[in-house]
């Protein structure tokens, strides 16, 4: 008979304040060690994609399944990767020009590509047996060129848009319903994934509209400085989405109150091509024609990080990976690159001692990221030469404005020259 | 006096009132329980009432002011760190339930005073551990003795002034090294472990390995009469003769700071456990706070009438003992500078220290007296315990988590049993003094990646989490100018417009009255602020020109 063993500590603890003096300053350095522990461990990529034969114009991620995506390149050429693999298990001579755009169906058993040469098909994910040729499920000619699509969440349509905005169902080879408000062209379209009627397209003028599918006619557009070149939807709140400007910046708006964005986000010193929201919804990354990507809080003005290699060009599209970890770039070098969305994150199964203190030092960080120490090591982020004489440049021709704009201000009658904050200044009109 | 009569007439008796001692044990009450799921932790209030000595509560209350014009998410932000610090504060002072041990105390019979108890009687009657804490080691050849315990209390470093150095392990008596270095000893300290301690002898201060090796010879320091080791920050502080306050970082082995007090021999130092502040005595009866990071001391207080003799701080930092020439003990809070007691003792007291449950101990001469409850606003009169010795004490140190006196004397070493002195429950994770050969490496490492740079050395411990108020005012102000207005302005009230009539003139003239007073209240609080100043200066002014000081270029002067 086993003899009951007393109950004991095997690390006695007392939580006396006194027997621990130095709380404040003890935390606080090691709040700097955890910040530059985090720099070090700072290695955010991951892998490169090779084998496209043309820059790569658009990705998608499979529906169902976290290792698979599906990638467009602009000559015409679509191929399948398996990313914990890194290889492409599948290639196929998609379109005749570039591929414009590619979505996947929300069952996971087939995907939709549109192309310049103004069709879109319709592909199974799974590819053919040995000897048999690849061929479209579906095939619909159009009568001009498409620019993007996009696919409903739960039902059977999907929605192009080119010179108009289409909505098609699947069964059919005419588009159910057709919005137009006057303008040329759209270069992109999205279903908003929460509200799951809702679209938003931006469009040529300069403009981003918003659609219901229930309506016959657009509800609302608004129109800024400047043209957006993409949008994205956050997953987590159904009435903000951001769109990726080409001066420079993204706006996230409101659908309620599109006047004023809800916040500018700035730190891109080129167009913004592309942006796509983590499925937390609480940060989005974007690509830009300088060649970089940037990752932002979504509430914040700056970015919390950004990723260029000498090898990667203008990186032409982005995507966030289903499991929030990784980020997909595709750039003009006919690479996609895996990073890391924490740049520091250990990758793998860690032990609960790891997790702890990952946590810990996390928390330290959070608590001390105001102190100048801190703030200066956990916010440096070295950037390419040109990069950041850009930056310096276009802080020095910001400067100028608003010294200017103060000097005509002082000198003029009060009142006749209005403050603007930075967010009113991007919106010239919302139409209804 | 009091002392002195007792003493001299219960010699005898002591044999007679063994029956009569009502001792209880030292380390009493382990803890058992059969598992966490048989605990029902009871409401907080409970615990406060049955564990009722102050340094048990966790700073409840104090929260932090919200800013007058501050946003939503501020307050919000403010609120939920509240609630979390609360929360944790709570669970902390709930871990009070769990913990093993209970301090000791001595009482005496009803007619009996605990002063008069030997320490041989409480030798005999406590078990045989605690009984041989009670020792002496007889060492009369090499001069009065020094000595430190080292921070987990294991290991005991003694320095006779003839030179005998000696480390020892106290509680299995195993000395580790033994030697004599042929000069005068001073002083000696453990560094962080009991790998090293450092002696500062005749000339220069000296680093030895714990088996006796001598590592360094730091001719940079010289003539240190005392020394004091800063352990969160890896500093030793030495205080030399010639009147330097010297800081020698001993992880990478730099000197930090050489000041220059200009107050003359400096031999009385102690150390302020809560922020790491140095406080010397001078012969002048004043005591001064240094920090590494001023060439000034931060605070000069005027104690005594004669030579302060010693000093002590306890480890909450809020008390300050100090003796002196003038034969006076007397009691500071140090946090605000106010003089709260003072006692008159016959022969003034040479040598002070305070143990870790706030038991003073005064030496005089050859006697050492121990005294309760001195840190509170009541002046104590009589000592708890007392023990003759035969020889001039020299030091005086309790050791951390036993409750031991050690005492250095003209004619060797004493231990002395001190009931209800040390900290009974000590934290693993800090010091254990159980701790095996891995324990310590891992400690020492997270020690020195967590050594506190001497930069945050000051008064408050806690600046770091205070809001830095004159560096966000210059910030505001630098980006009013640079945006050509104020972002942090409130706007004006604009009464929203109501239906049916509820809209007129008048009615939105009454809606604004009602919100006008608010922006009123700051300008008015401003423009007293302004109007009292200026009466202050012309005051002032006024004063100078009535008490004189008149100068002929007076009538030159605007």
């Amino acid at each position: 008979q086993r003899r009951a063993i007393p109950f004991t500590l095997g690390v006695p603890r007392n939580y006396d304040p006194t027997l621990h003096p130095f709380e404040v300053p003890r935390e606080y350095t090691r709040a700097l060690n955890a910040t530059k522990l985090e720099r070090v461990f700072a290695k955010p990529f991951v892998a490169s994609l090779d084998g496209h034969r043309d820059g790569i114009s658009c990705i998608t991620k499979h529906a169902k399944s976290l290792s698979t995506i599906i990638s467009g390149a602009c000559d015409g050429e679509v191929k399948v990767w398996n990313l914990p693999r890194q290889e492409c298990l599948r290639t196929v001579q998609a379109h005749e020009g570039f591929v414009r755009g590619i979505c996947s169906r929300f069952c996971g058993t087939s995907f939709f590509t549109v192309g310049d040469d103004k069709t879109i098909k319709q592909w199974n994910w799974e590819a053919p047996g040995y000897g048999v040729r690849e061929e479209p499920i579906n095939t619909i000619l159009g009568k001009a060129v498409f620019t993007g699509i996009d696919h409903h969440q739960r039902e059977g349509t999907f929605v192009t848009c080119g010179q108009t905005v289409d909505i098609w169902d699947e069964q059919r080879s005419s588009p159910i319903r057709s919005f137009s408000w006057g303008v040329d062209s759209f270069s992109c379209v999205r279903y908003n994934p929460v509200e799951t009627e809702l679209l938003a397209s931006c469009a040529s003028d300069r403009s981003v509209v918003l659609y219901d599918t229930r309506e016959s006619a657009p509800l609302r557009k608004v129109i800024m400085q400047l043209r957006s070149n993409t949008l994205c939807w956050n997953p987590m709140e159904a009435y903000y989405f951001t769109c990726a400007n080409e001066d420079y910046n993204l706006y996230t708006y409101d659908i309620r109150h599109l006047d004023v964005p809800v916040t500018v986000h700035m730190d891109h010193v080129s167009a913004v091509l592309d942006v796509d929201y983590s499925p937390t919804g609480r940060e989005f990354v974007s690509a830009s024609f300088d060649k970089t990507i940037r990752i932002f809080p979504k509430d914040k003005g700056h970015s919390r990080e950004v990723y260029h290699t000498k090898r990667m060009q203008h990186v032409i599209c982005v995507r966030w990976s289903a499991d929030n970890k990784y980020v997909l770039s595709g750039s003009d070098e006919m690479n996609i690159r895996l990073w890391k969305a924490n740049a520091s994150e250990k990758l793998g199964l860690l032990s609960a001692r790891e997790k702890a203190a990952t946590h810990y030092n996390k928390k330290l960080i959070e608590k001390f990221q105001h102190h100048p120490q801190v703030r200066r090591i956990a916010r440096h982020r070295h950037l390419p030469g040109d990069i950041l004489k850009q930056k310096r440049e276009l802080r020095e021709m910001r400067e100028a404005q608003r010294r200017k704009e103060q000097n005509v201000r002082k000198h003029s009658k009060p009142g006749s020259v209005p403050l603007l904050t930075e967010k009113e200044k991007h919106v010239v009109a919302v139409v209804e | 006096m009091l002392v002195f009569g007792f003493w001299t007439t219960k010699i005898c008796n002591t044999r007679n009132c063994f029956n009569k001692i009502v001792l209880i044990a030292l380390f009493s009450l382990t803890f058992h329980c059969n598992g966490f799921a048989s605990i029902v932790c009871p409401d907080l209030k409970k615990i406060l009432t049955k564990f009722d000595s102050p340094s048990r509560w966790f700073m409840l209350g104090k929260k932090c002011k919200v800013p007058a014009g501050a946003r939503e998410r501020l307050k919000e932000a403010i609120a939920i760190s509240e609630a979390m610090s609360e929360h944790a504060q709570k669970q902390a002072a709930r871990y009070d339930l769990l913990l093993p041990e209970d301090a000791g105390f001595l009482e005496g019979d009803e007619d009996e005073d605990t002063n008069t108890i030997s320490q041989a009687d409480i030798a005999d009657a406590v078990d045989i551990t605690s009984g041989s804490k009670y020792f002496n080691l007889h060492l009369s050849q090499f001069g009065p003795y020094r000595l430190d315990y080292s921070r987990t209390g294991r290991n005991l470093l003694v320095g006779g002034k003839k030179g005998h150095v000696a480390c020892i392990d106290w509680q299995t008596k195993d000395l580790k090294c033994e030697m004599n270095v042929m000069e005068t000893v001073n002083d000696v300290k453990w560094l962080h472990t009991e790998a090293m301690f450092a002696v500062a002898q005749k000339r220069w201060l000296y680093i030895y390995d714990s088996k006796g090796v001598e590592l360094h010879c730091v001719k940079k320091f010289n003539d240190v009469l005392r020394m004091q080791f800063l352990p969160y920050h890896f500093l030793l502080a030495t205080a030399s003769a010639t009147g330097f306050l010297q800081y020698l970082d001993v992880s990478i082995g730099k000197e930090v700071a050489a000041i220059c007090t200009k107050m003359g021999r400096l031999d009385v130092m102690a150390q302020n456990p809560h922020n790491a502040v140095i406080h010397l005595g001078h012969p002048n009866g004043t005591v001064s706070l240094w920090s590494p990071n001023q060439k000034e001391s931060l605070v000069k207080m005027l104690c005594h009438r004669g030579a302060v003799r010693s000093l002590a701080v306890d480890k909450t930092g809020t008390y300050m003992v100090t003796s002196g020439l003038d034969r006076k003990l007397k009691v500071y809070d140090i946090r605000a500078f106010k003089p709260l007691h003072s006692c008159f003792l016959p022969a003034g007291a040479s040598c002070l220290s305070l143990s870790q449950r706030g038991l003073l101990s005064a030496a005089t001469g050859e006697i050492v007296q121990v005294y309760q409850n001195v840190l509170g606003s009541n002046p104590v009169s009589k000592p708890y315990m007392a023990h003759r010795l035969r020889g001039q004490i020299w030091g005086l140190a309790y050791c951390p988590f036993e409750d031991v006196l050690g005492i250095g004397h003209g004619e060797g070493f004493t231990s002395m049993i001190v009931p209800g002195a040390g900290e009974p429950n000590f934290d693993a994770l800090d010091t254990n003094p159980y701790r095996s050969h891995k324990q310590r490496q891992e400690w020492e490492v997270k020690a020195l990646l967590e050594k506190v740079q001497p930069e945050l050395i000051g008064l408050d411990p806690g600046q770091l989490s205070k809001v830095d108020q004159a560096s966000f005012e210059q910030r505001h102000k630098e980006q009013i100018e640079a945006l050509g207005f104020d972002p942090l302005a409130k706007d004006k009230f604009k009464p929203r417009t109501k239906k049916k009539g509820r809209s007129s003139a008048g009615a939105i003239e009454k809606r604004k009255r009602k919100v006008a007073h608010e922006d009123q209240r700051d300008e008015i609080r401003q423009s007293v602020q302004e109007r009292t100043e200026r009466e202050k200066e012309l005051k002032e002014k006024s004063n100078e020109k009535k008490l004189g000081n008149k100068s002929t270029l007076d009538r030159f002067r605007k």
